[in-house]
């Protein structure tokens, strides 16, 4: 049996800037250029205002933990020969969330035993497939 | 609206492994009973409100179901909140009724995943697979990890849901599940996504369930059996994506509980028993402390406390709930909550007079409550 194939992002004209510049080694959110909201993953309008005037800003790469899961079990075959991994909810400096994974930890402890709620973290992009990818590192407290 | 419309009638097939019966056949099923337990003729019914079969959409479900049932509604149709649609369709019909668009509203649901598909549980959220998010499971666990780390809540109160719910469907005998469950045996059964473990994860159901609403008018002038009064209902939503919910550990159950008791004038110490959806051990627990029945982050200290069980302050789930009974989105609570305000239920909880009963989808992104009296 060939290997299950593994799930790439479905970029469009809308997010293509977001992969762009992940391949160029920056973390880019949206902000509204009327309200200053801010926010991901990219959308054609303001969820503040509903505005269209919306740019593209590079986060500075500082982020914080707010919670993670540990997959004892693969949803997908494609990530069969990977759990125990993590999974994450990350909060960047500048407010927008994304889901990503915390990388660097030692395979040798428990993967829980490393991390806490509100725990600091840097941006580290990674490459999956071919495809970079926000990661995050631990940061010191 | 305070007891303006009654729940008349309730209906539903077994519960479990149901192979060859198609959603039609066993939404027909509990509509029959409903209907009989009503003492309704199906020609009186002039609303159907639907949720769709979860594991699998169809297009225009509501109609199709329908001309199954040979009903020709004056209102009704398919209605999508995920788990919270159930109770919500309740709510809409006794506004319908209410409101005069219909005089008798069935709400009905049924679903097959366990002898069919069970895809739509297992997908991916967003646009993240790439990360490895996948699941329903999941998102459930990240919010349970963010309220153990805020709150100090604990895998064994987590556990004692579990005990609970399968204590009372263990006398429960429609319940799927009839083994009680230790406390060790559940700290011994394997993590899905930590730190959920398996018993800490609904049943996966075959089955049907309806519900027969009439006005407390007609329900007079019918002379109706054993009405149960709907004393308020409530809902409350938040972001599809768990991630961008700015506080994970308060929960559309909040604002869902805040109208239902403000329309049926009760505060959260007059409710004697509660049917809290529990597809996640964790859902039970926050919606507990978002009910008002305990503070925040005490969830975890009031349900190990006892308060929960049949003989506690609050029993709750008193069939088995969706750990227990069948691990169908919801209705089953509301046939529950009726059975508990007639005084027929298995374990029914003496002199209860009042029932909070919730419902809630997705990753609890949709929530739904109702409240029902005597």
């Amino acid at each position: 049996m060939s290997p299950a194939a593994f799930p790439r992002p479905d970029i469009d004209d809308l997010s293509a800037p977001y992969w762009e510049a992940l391949g160029k080694g920056h973390l880019l959110y949206q902000r509204c250029l009327s309200c200053g909201t801010a926010w991901l993953p990219a959308r054609s309008q303001c969820p503040g205002c509903l505005g269209p005037d919306i740019g593209w800003v590079p986060a500075s790469g500082g982020a914080k933990l707010i919670s993670w899961v540990v997959y004892h079990r693969a949803f997908n075959p494609a990530f069969e020969d990977r759990v125990p991994y993590n999974v994450a909810v990350v909060e960047l400096d500048e407010g927008p969330r994304l889901i990503s994974n915390v990388v660097g930890l030692d395979p040798e402890q428990e993967i829980c035993a490393q991390l806490h709620l509100d725990q600091p973290l840097r941006l580290a992009i990674r490459h999956e497939q071919g495809v970079a990818i926000p990661a995050f590192l631990r940061a010191p407290e | 609206m305070r007891g303006e419309v009654v729940i008349a009638g309730i209906g539903q097939t077994a519960f479990g492994k149901l192979p060859g019966r198609s959603t039609y056949s066993l939404n027909a099923e509990a509509v029959r009973h409903a209907l009989a337990d009503a003492g309704i003729a199906k020609d009186r019914v002039d609303g159907l409100f639907v949720k769709f079969p979860t594991s699998r959409f169809e297009f225009m479900y509501g109609q199709k179901l329908a001309e199954h049932l040979g009903i020709v509604p004056r209102i009704g149709g398919v209605w999508d909140q995920g788990g919270a649609a159930n109770a919500s369709l309740v709510g809409y019909a006794a506004m319908a009724i209410a409101a005069g668009q219909c005089e008798v509203a069935v709400v009905t649901f049924a679903d097959n995943p366990k002898s069919g598909t069970r895809q739509a549980y297992d997908k991916a959220w967003g646009n993240d697979e790439i990360f490895g998010w996948f699941g329903i499971p999941a998102g459930y666990a990240m919010i349970a990890q963010r309220h153990m780390g805020q709150f100090g809540t604990t895998p064994e109160q987590l556990g004692a849901i579990s005990v609970v719910c399968r204590a009372n469907g263990a006398t429960n005998p429609r319940a799927q599940l009839r083994k009680p469950l230790t406390l060790d045996a559940y700290m011994d059964s394997p993590m899905v996504v930590e730190p959920l473990r398996r018993d800490d994860c609904c049943l996966v159901s075959d089955g049907g369930a309806a519900v027969v609403l009439t006005s407390a008018g007609f329900a007079r002038r019918e002379g109706i059996s054993a009405p149960v009064p709907i004393l308020g209902f409530g809902q409350g939503q938040t972001s599809w994506e768990v991630a961008l919910r700015p506080d994970l550990t308060t929960t559309a159950a909040k604002a869902s509980a805040q109208t239902a008791f403000a329309m049926a004038g009760l505060t959260p110490r007059e409710i004697d028993v509660a049917q809290i959806y529990d597809c996640f051990t964790i859902t039970a627990l926050m919606s507990l402390e978002d009910y008002g029945f305990c503070p925040r982050g005490q969830g975890g200290a009031f349900c190990a406390s006892g308060a929960i069980a049949l003989d506690g302050d609050l029993p709750i789930n008193t069939a088995g709930g969706l750990l227990s009974e069948t691990g169908m989105p919801g209705l089953q609570l509301i046939l529950e909550g009726v059975r508990q305000m007639r005084g027929t239920a298995a374990n029914q909880i003496s002199g209860a007079r009042t029932c909070a009963i919730s419902n809630q989808g997705g990753v609890m992104h949709t929530h739904s409550t109702l409240i029902l009296g005597q």
